[in-house]
């Protein structure tokens, strides 16, 4: 194929794949952008060049251990949804950018360990872009059926490409000076190519299992006569256990430590309910990728049989040969859209890195500080392009001056392992609160020491072709000391044995001087933070890891100079809606400087911002029992606000009832006054109707207001109970005098069940009030002159208990509580209100409440409502 | 004759607004509750509606809803007569298609009066 028109191509496929980038940073707030499905396939950038061509070529060299670089992944997503919810959560409230900012937070504000994060994370990384480049070179040598490699920079479109990628991130990766705001356009760019690279590497893999082939039994058949193939397909005892084990904890790692998968997994994330698509899409994805890798690795192997072909090429080999250019250009494609996704995703993260947690906080804050706000963002920004630039021109460089003819994987491999270094104080800092920023330090140096000695060292040795003297012999000829062998372990190959020696140094290192050096206050407040974060939710919000005295001003000032003036008051100003806080207020208190101190982190980095902020103030030392005493008071407080805010609530609500309730009679007396006022031809008889019924509706306003005064003077305690000892079947007589009248005049019968008499000690009037307020609803709810009211009184558990019984229609279920509460009108009222103030049962409750009695209604059998107060003998 | 349809639950708004829309020369229907409203709207087709809005079981706004909803009613003229009147109460009854909205306690001679400038 002329290189001319795949270089068309990729130039149409970049367009495409800008275009798409800025629709989606200008259309940021669409569905399109925000889902679940687009956050999910960005993960995907975890499947590069390496997943594309690498894979299958390490499944021709070695089988089935390729599977290993999945497996890790689908066996500790699953548990994201604990594991990985803490992070956001924690990186969310601190605003935080990059891994290195993570570390350095948990770690109180550790400048050192950002910066050295940030190292580890360069080293490990520019050597893997580079591969990246090198994959896109290869093939594209490969398609366009170039031989010789080209010498010079200014004939490798290779550089073009880089360049045209760094221009890319540099552009969409700093739209925002704060890096913890989401890069949507990028994000959504990302996603559309793991569409693309899923689907023309399924078109491969069918083509090859089922064009070349006739299916996966036919492959398996002729692959089975291959030599070495048994050896392949099985894990190899128990060494090869080890090795699958720790290469499938390395991917394990990687999958959340890679400074790539860090950003789209936690910085780049929108929701956190996105996990609960993620567990089980992912892996699906992962899955889905990796079904016909083996077949096209079993196939490229039959058909390259004896011949000179890097197994690493076959995907795109298994086409050619066989003539269909169309398909090879669509491997190519989606190797490339795989490459790009992860130079891109990987620059960004690295350049946020470099410039938050390395170039702001070791060169630029005096500089800051000073500054006006327009230049301090754009020279943050142009620090992050300068800085994606310098990586991608540095990678590129790498892979040219470097002789790397090792296969993809490893080279990969190697930088699983230096970012595996990461692991201890990452995992540790969120679970154990004893891990102190010096453990973390010496570990992560130890470890990458070792990983230099065990992999790196031996792996340039071998590459470049030096003396091997070293790899052969051990250093000084120490046989103990030999990098594949390191105290005679020979169990692991070289990846697996230089993680599990790294990775054991680095952790013992780490937990060693971790317990025997205690952190100071700051970093253990905030490991308290990290690893209890579901009970210090509030802490993350308003943090109280300070004290001390600053100057709102002063705070002011730091904050605007990277805000501008006018972002700054609008953060402030939300900032003291929100708490409460009273803007005259000169002083800051430590919500305000922790606040600000966040505000800050997304520019230019956790430490950074605690420097800066720190000019401005005086701190004071605060011990753990201090922050969780202020923790405890503020939730004592907010809990009572939610209670007094309630307590609002219901009062506003009978507040509106009460007015209701009130302008009902008010309408029709108004109504009827006016019509009586206005018309002169209203005949005798009406006009007495009208005036009884405004007579009537007089008297129901005040018995409202009575009833409500009366309430409110029970509820409050104010009413002072006239306690003697009385007789309860003369209260009860008494109330029946009173309501009897009503009862004939219904037509109900009305009637007292003896018992015994007994005296007890309570309020008359208050009792009777609630006996005849019982009888009269009872005889309210009877049926006109079949109605039947019996009231019975009785000793019971050393209680006196009166019930007043009817044989109306009953309660509705439902109903039987909230009778008693003030105003409650049944749902399934017939059509008429009853008349009454609504307040009746309500009053009653009071009254028995207050002589520590009980009231409650329930229905008998076959017909009827029974309603009960008890009396003990004995108030209080 | 015009029709009217009064809805209410209390006797003695009912009574007075039935005096005096008769003395007006209305033929006058009575409701107490959401669904005899339905009920009588539906077969007597009233020129207007006087609604109140808290009512048991079917309340005014959903007699409201009931009627737009329906062809043959949604052309009837709807005041409601509330004692809720929040500004928020009042958006959402006019939201809803209501005519006009007077709060209680109202006058009668100006209900007559946007009673009789609705139906012209």
């Amino acid at each position: 194929m002329s290189s001319f028109l795949v270089i068309f191509i990729i130039i149409i496929y970049l367009s495409v794949i800008f275009y798409v980038a800025y629709w989606a940073e200008k259309n940021s707030k669409s569905k399109w952008v925000n889902n679940p499905y687009v956050y999910t396939l960005s993960l995907a950038v975890y499947c590069t060049a390496w997943t594309y061509y690498g894979s299958v070529g390490l499944a021709a060299t070695s089988g089935l251990k390729f599977l290993t670089i999945y497996l890790g992944p689908v066996i500790i997503i699953p548990a994201w949804i604990i594991l990985m919810r803490k992070i956001l959560k924690i990186s969310k409230a601190n605003k935080i950018s990059s891994l290195a900012d993570f570390i350095s937070l948990r770690y109180g504000n550790s400048r050192f360990l950002g910066a050295l994060v940030t190292i580890v994370c360069v080293l490990a990384i520019v050597p893997y872009i580079s591969l990246q480049l090198k994959a896109i070179s290869e093939t594209f040598n490969v398609i366009t059926d170039h031989k010789t490699i080209t010498n010079s920079i200014v004939n490798d479109t290779t550089f073009y490409i880089a360049i045209l990628l760094a221009i890319f991130a540099a552009f969409f990766g700093t739209q925002h000076t704060d890096a913890s705001e989401r890069h949507k356009g990028i994000i959504t760019a990302v996603a559309l190519e793991s569409i693309i690279k899923l689907v023309f590497f399924l078109i491969i893999g069918i083509y090859v299992t089922f064009y070349l082939f006739n299916g996966p039994s036919d492959i398996y058949n002729q692959a089975s006569f291959l030599p070495n193939f048994k050896s392949q397909q099985t894990i190899n005892g128990l060494e090869g256990g080890f090795n699958w084990f720790f290469l499938t904890m390395l991917s394990m790692i990687a999958i959340m430590l890679l400074p790539r998968q860090f950003q789209v997994t936690v910085v780049e994330n929108e929701r956190e309910k996105y996990l609960k698509k993620v567990i089980w899409l992912f892996p699906l994805y992962l899955l889905l990728f990796n079904v016909f890798v083996i077949f096209i690795a079993w196939g490229g192997n039959i058909v390259f049989q004896n011949k000179n072909v890097d197994a690493d090429l076959f995907t795109l080999m298994l086409p050619l040969v066989n003539g269909h250019e169309l398909l090879a250009l669509i491997v190519f494609l989606g190797g490339f859209s795989a490459a790009i996704s992860m130079v891109v995703i990987s620059t960004l993260a690295l350049s946020t890195m470099l410039s938050n947690n390395l170039i702001i906080p070791y060169g630029f804050l005096t500089k800051y500080s000073k500054g006006k706000s327009s230049e301090n963002t754009e020279s943050i920004k142009n620090i992050r392009r300068v800085a994606i630039f310098t990586l991608i021109i540095l990678a590129y460089f790498f892979y040219r001056s470097f002789t790397l003819n090792r296969s993809l994987v490893s080279i990969g491999l190697i930088s699983f392992v230096i970012i595996a270094q990461l692991a201890p104080s990452f995992f540790g800092g969120l679970f154990w609160r004893r891990a102190s920023s010096k453990g973390a330090k010496y570990g992560i140096i130890i470890g990458f020491l070792i990983t230099v000695y065990t992999l790196i060292i031996p792996f340039t040795v071998e590459s470049q072709l030096l003396s091997t003297s070293i790899v052969n012999n051990g250093l000084f000829g120490l046989k103990f000391l030999k990098p594949y062998e390191l105290f005679g372990l020979q169990l692991f190959e070289p990846v697996p044995h230089a993680f599990f020696w790294s990775l054991f140094f680095n952790i013992l290192v780490y937990v060693i001087i971790s317990v025997i050096i205690v952190g100071n206050y700051r970093e253990r407040n905030f490991a308290e933070m990290f690893v209890d974060s579901a009970k210090y939710a509030e802490l993350h919000e308003n943090a109280y890891v300070w004290k001390g005295e600053a100057y709102v001003s002063d705070i002011k000032q730091v904050l605007s100079r990277f805000l501008g003036e006018e972002r700054t008051e609008r953060a402030l100003n939300l900032f003291y809606m929100k708490n409460g806080i009273n803007v005259e207020n000169p002083i800051a208190d430590a919500r305000l400087v922790n606040f600000s101190e966040k505000l800050l982190t997304g520019s230019i980095g956790s430490a950074s911002s605690r420097i800066l902020i720190s000019t401005v103030v005086k701190e004071e030392e605060i011990t753990l029992s201090e922050v969780l005493n202020i923790l405890d008071e503020t939730k004592k407080t907010k809990q009572s606000n939610v209670l007094l805010k309630e307590r609002d609530k219901q009062k506003d609500e009978f507040l509106d009832t009460v007015a209701h309730e009130l302008k009902t009679p008010i309408t029709s007396i108004r109504a009827l006054s006016e019509i009586l006022l206005e018309d002169d031809e209203v005949d005798k008889e009406t006009k007495n109707k009208f005036l009884s019924s405004i007579v009537t509706e007089s008297e129901r306003i005040s018995r409202l207001i009575n009833n409500i005064l009366d309430l409110e003077k029970l509820e409050t305690g104010k009413e002072q109970l006239d306690l003697k000892e009385n007789s309860i079947e003369n209260t009860i007589r008494k109330s029946m005098d009173a309501t009897k009248q009503i009862a004939d005049n219904k037509g109900v019968k009305l009637s007292f069940n003896g018992g015994i008499d007994s005296l007890l000690i309570y309020d008359e009037d208050r009792i009777e009030q609630v006996i005849i307020n019982l009888l009269s609803n009872a005889i309210k709810f009877s049926k006109e002159n079949y109605g039947e009211v019996i009231i019975s009184a009785a000793l019971k558990n050393n209680k006196g208990e009166v019930s007043v019984v009817d044989n109306g229609k009953g309660i509705d279920p439902n109903d039987l509580v909230s009778i008693f509460d003030k105003f409650y009108q049944s749902k399934n009222q017939t059509i008429l209100k009853p008349v009454g103030s609504g307040l009746g049962l309500a009053i009653s409750k009071q009254i028995i409440k207050s002589h520590n009695g009980e009231i409650w209604a329930e229905n008998i059998i076959p017909q009827g409502a029974k309603l009960t107060f008890t009396l003990p003998f004995k108030l209080i | 004759m015009r029709k009217i349809l009064i809805v209410d639950d209390e006797p003695n708004i009912v009574m007075s607004l039935e005096y005096i829309f008769k003395k007006e020369n209305f033929e006058v229907f009575i409701a107490r509750d959401g669904t005899e409203a339905i009920e009588i709207a539906e077969n007597n087709i009233p020129d207007i509606i006087l609604l109140d809005i808290m009512m048991p079981n079917v309340d005014g706004y959903q007699v409201l809803k009931y009627l737009k909803g329906d062809e043959n009613l949604s052309k009837i003229k709807v005041i409601f007569l509330s004692a809720k009147n929040k500004a928020s109460d009042i958006e959402l009854g006019l939201q809803l298609g209501a005519d006009k909205y007077m709060s209680k306690p109202f006058s009668v001679k100006k209900l007559v009066k946007e009673v009789k400038e609705l139906i012209k």
